[in-house]
C-alpha cells in the first residue's frame, strides 16, 4: 500500500511539473534569461549589428553616461580689470568649450556639455558639465515625472474612490466611466491627446478660448519646452486614475461598516472618520498604491514616443525611451541595457525604500 | 436617566416591511433583551434606537425627548457590536477613549476617563496592547469600555457575546450582569440566545416577525407563556406541544408540557413509544422519546436512569403543569 501511496504522488509530482514547464520555459526565455543578458551586456561594447567583435569594458558605458563635471566660471575681465558686462547689464563668461576641447589644462572635463548653470555669489558661475547630456535630462525628467505624478495620481485615485465607494444608484455608471481610459491602449490615448494639445487645432485651446472669451493665446503644448512634460504628465495621470480608483476601492471595501457606524456613534465629523477609521486602514493599499505608481511612472515610454519622442529640445526625454532609442534606433544594445540596468537599481531602490518608511512600527 | 419608549415604531426596506407597527416601553435602569429567531427584526429595533436606521414611520423617545430623527451621536446612546469594531491600528487606550479623542478633550481628562473603565473592566494592564493581541473576551470589554467613557443613558448591546466560546460566554455573562448593577444605567441587550435572556434580564421582549409576542421578567415568561410561540421559544430544552387527542382531552388545540414536568409511568402513561436518545447530564437525564402519533417528547428525568436506547417507555404529566393554546395564544382555566 505504502509503495502505491508514493507512486501516485510521484506520478502526480510529475504530471504537475509537465504541466507547468511551458510556462516555466517562456517566463525563463523572455523575462529572467534577458534580465541576466541585460546585466551582461551593460558590461560590453555590444551592437546590433557590428563588424567587430564584442568585448568587456567593465563600467565603462556606466561611467560614460554618469559621468559629471562641476566648473567654476569667474566673469571675462578687460584689461583695466571691469568686468565686461553684455548688453543687459550682465557679467560675459567664458565659453565652455574652452574647458571642454582638446584643453590639456583641464582633462577632467574633456569631451563633457553643459547640462546646467547655477548663478554663485560674486558673480561666479557654477557649470555642471556631464558626459552624457541626453542621459542626464532623461534621468531628472523621469525622476520629476514619478515625484509629480504619484501623489498627484494616488490623490485623485483616492477621491474617486471614496466618492464610488457611496451607495448610491448608477454608482456603476461612474465607476466605468472613470476606469474606461485604463483599458484603453496607452498608445491610443497618446494619439488622441496629441490632438487635444494641437497648437492650431487642439480641443484644449479651443475650450480655453472660449471660457476665456478669446483671451486666452494659443500654445503649442507639446512644441513647447516649457509645457510638453507637464501636458504628458496630465494627460497620463489621467490615463492612470482609474487603475489606482479601483485599488484604492479594493481596499475601501475591505473596512467593515461597523467601524464606520462606531464612528457615528462617537459623533465624528466626516474629516476625523476619514482621519481616524479610513486612512488607517487603507495602510496596506496605500504602499501596494505607492509601489505600483512608482514603478509606473518610472517606466515612461509610449506616451514620449507618441507624442514627443523626447523633444523640444529634449524636454520629455525619458530612461526607457532612451533605452529604446540607444538599444535599436542607434543599435548600441550595451548603452540600452546600461538604461535599463540603471532603471532596475533606480526602481528597485526606490522601492525598498518605501518599504522601509512603511513598515510596521510595532 | 434612560426611560426609552418607542412609538408605533415602522420599518421599510424598500417594500419589505420588517418591523409593522411596535410599540414598547423600556424602563429607566432595566436590562431588558430583545429575543426572537433570526430575521425577527430585533437587530433592527436596537438600530433604529442607535440611529443607524432611519425610521419609516413613529417615534423614540429617549427620556421623553424625541430622538427619531437625531443623530447618533445626539442620542447619548453607546452601543457594542458583535463583531467588537475595534480599531486594529489603535492601542486598547485609544480604542477606549476614541470618542473624547474626537470630542478634542485635553489628554489628562481622557486618559483619567480611559484609567476609570479599564478599571472598571479590570483591563489596565492591557491599555497599550492592540487588539489583535487581545483574546475575544478581553476585545469585547474593550468594546464595552468605549461604550462606558461615553457616559450614555442607554447600552446598546447587538448579540455581544455571540462570537465568544461557551464557557466564556457564561463567564461574560456574569460579568455583563455585574457591570449593569454597577452603573445602573438601561441597557438594551439583542440575542438569539434564550438563555442569555434568561439569565441576564429583568425584562423580556420575545419578538417574531417584527411583532412582540411578549414582554415580561424571565420567569413569567417561563411559567406563563402568553403564545405558542413563546412557549416553544422559552425554555432549554424546549417545551413538548401536543395536539390532536392529547390536546382535544384539555379541551384546547395545543398542549405544552415543559420537560421537567413529564414524568416515567411504570402503570400505564397516556404516552407510550420508545426511546430514540439518551443525554445523561449527571444531575439529570433527558430522554427524547418517539410517541405514536406525535414528534419526539423530551422528558428531563432527576438523577440517573437505567434504560436504554430502543426500550419501551411511557410517559406522564400531572395536569397542574400545562399550558393551554388555542389559536397559538394562551387560554388560562
Amino acid at each position: 500500500m505504502p509503495n502505491n501511496k508514493v507512486l501516485a504522488i510521484r506520478r502526480q509530482n510529475f504530471a504537475g511539473w509537465s504541466m507547468a514547464l511551458p510556462a516555466c520555459l517562456l517566463v525563463f526565455t523572455f523575462l529572467i534569461l534577458p534580465f541576466f543578458m541585460a546585466f551582461g551586456l551593460s558590461l560590453t561594447n555590444q551592437r546590433l549589428v557590428s563588424p567587430n567583435p564584442t568585448e568587456f569594458v567593465g563600467f565603462d558605458n556606466f561611467r560614460q553616461m554618469l559621468g559629471i563635471g562641476l566648473l567654476t566660471m569667474e566673469p571675462d575681465v578687460d584689461d583695466t580689470g571691469n568686468i565686461k558686462i553684455d548688453q543687459e547689464g550682465n557679467p560675459i563668461y567664458p565659453r565652455v568649450r574652452n574647458f571642454t576641447r582638446n584643453q590639456d589644462d583641464y582633462p577632467q572635463y574633456f569631451k563633457k556639455r553643459e547640462w546646467f548653470r547655477i548663478g554663485l555669489p560674486n558673480d561666479k558661475m557654477l557649470v555642471v558639465l556631464s558626459q552624457d547630456v541626453v542621459f542626464m535630462k532623461a534621468l531628472s525628467n523621469t525622476l520629476l515625472f514619478a515625484l509629480i505624478v504619484c501623489p498627484i495620481q494616488a490623490g485623485f485615485a483616492l477621491g474617486l474612490a471614496l466618492l464610488i465607494n457611496q451607495p448610491l444608484r448608477g454608482i456603476n455608471i461612474f465607476r466605468t466611466v472613470y476606469f474606461a481610459p485604463v483599458v484603453i491602449s496607452m498608445v491610443v490615448v497618446s494619439l488622441l491627446w496629441r490632438f487635444i494639445y494641437d497648437g492650431q487645432n487642439g480641443l484644449l485651446n479651443a475650450l480655453l478660448q472660449m471660457f476665456s472669451l478669446g483671451l486666452f493665446e494659443p500654445v503649442d503644448w507639446l512644441g513647447n519646452t516649457t509645457t510638453a512634460l507637464p501636458a504628458i504628465m496630465a494627460m497620463s495621470i489621467w490615463q492612470g486614475v482609474g487603475f489606482h480608483m479601483v485599488i484604492w476601492l479594493s481596499g475601501l471595501q475591505t473596512i467593515p461598516i461597523s467601524h464606520y457606524e462606531v464612528a457615528r456613534i462617537e459623533g465624528a465629523t466626516r474629516w476625523q472618520t476619514f482621519r481616524y477609521v479610513t486612512w488607517p486602514s487603507l495602510r496596506n493599499t496605500a504602499i501596494l498604491v505607492m509601489v505600483i505608481i512608482t514603478m509606473q511612472a518610472f517606466t515612461l515610454y509610449p506616451q514620449v514616443q507618441v507624442m514627443t519622442r523626447g523633444g523640444p529640445l529634449d524636454s520629455t526625454q525619458s530612461l526607457v525611451f532612451q533605452a529604446v532609442v540607444r538599444g535599436y534606433e542607434k543599435q548600441d544594445i550595451s548603452g540600452g541595457s546600461a538604461i535599463s540596468v540603471l532603471l532596475f537599481l533606480l526602481v528597485l531602490s526606490i522601492s525598498l525604500f518605501q518599504r522601509y518608511l512603511t513598515r510596521e512600527k510595532d | 436617566m434612560g426611560h426609552v419608549s418607542l412609538k408605533s415604531l415602522n420599518k421599510f426596506y424598500g417594500d419589505l416591511e420588517v418591523i409593522p407597527n411596535l410599540d414598547l416601553e423600556i424602563p429607566e435602569g432595566s436590562f431588558t433583551v430583545l429575543v426572537g429567531p433570526s430575521g425577527c427584526g430585533k437587530s433592527t429595533i436596537l438600530r433604529l434606537i442607535a440611529g443607524l436606521e432611519e425610521v419609516t414611520k413613529g417615534e423614540i423617545l429617549i427620556d421623553d425627548n424625541d430622538v427619531t430623527y437625531l443623530e447618533p451621536s445626539q442620542r447619548e446612546i453607546a452601543m457594542v457590536f458583535q463583531s467588537y469594531a475595534l480599531y486594529p491600528h489603535m492601542t486598547v487606550a485609544e480604542n477606549i477613549g476614541f470618542g473624547l479623542t474626537l470630542a478634542k478633550l485635553p489628554k489628562s481628562d481622557i486618559r483619567k476617563r480611559v484609567l476609570e473603565a479599564a478599571k472598571i473592566l479590570q483591563l489596565e494592564e492591557l491599555l497599550e496592547r492592540k487588539p489583535k493581541a487581545l483574546s475575544g473576551g478581553q476585545r469585547q470589554r474593550v468594546a464595552i469600555g468605549r461604550a462606558i467613557t461615553r457616559n450614555p443613558k442607554v447600552f446598546l448591546f447587538d448579540e455581544p457575546l455571540s462570537n465568544l466560546d461557551a464557557s466564556l460566554r457564561s463567564q461574560m455573562r456574569v460579568e455583563l450582569t455585574e457591570l449593569h448593577s454597577q452603573i445602573k444605567a438601561t441597557m438594551i441587550y439583542v440575542t438569539h440566545d434564550q438563555v442569555e435572556a434568561m439569565t441576564m434580564a429583568d425584562q423580556i421582549v420575545v419578538l417574531n416577525k417584527g411583532n412582540i409576542e411578549q414582554v415580561g421578567n424571565p420567569m413569567e415568561l417561563y411559567e406563563f407563556p402568553q403564545t405558542l410561540f413563546v412557549a416553544r421559544f422559552i425554555g432549554s430544552p424546549k417545551m413538548n406541544i401536543f395536539q390532536g387527542e392529547v390536546a382535544a382531552k384539555y379541551q384546547c388545540q395545543a398542549l405544552g408540557v415543559r420537560p421537567e414536568h413529564m414524568e416515567i409511568s411504570h402503570d400505564g402513561g397516556i404516552l407510550k413509544g420508545s426511546i430514540r436518545h439518551i443525554e445523561k447530564l449527571g444531575a439529570d437525564t433527558l430522554v427524547y422519546s418517539q410517541i405514536s402519533g406525535y414528534d419526539t417528547v423530551t422528558a428531563r428525568i432527576i438523577g440517573k436512569l437505567e434504560m436504554n436506547i430502543g426500550d419501551q417507555i411511557s410517559l406522564k404529566f400531572s395536569d397542574s403543569h400545562v399550558h393551554r393554546f388555542n389559536d397559538g395564544i394562551r387560554i388560562d382555566s
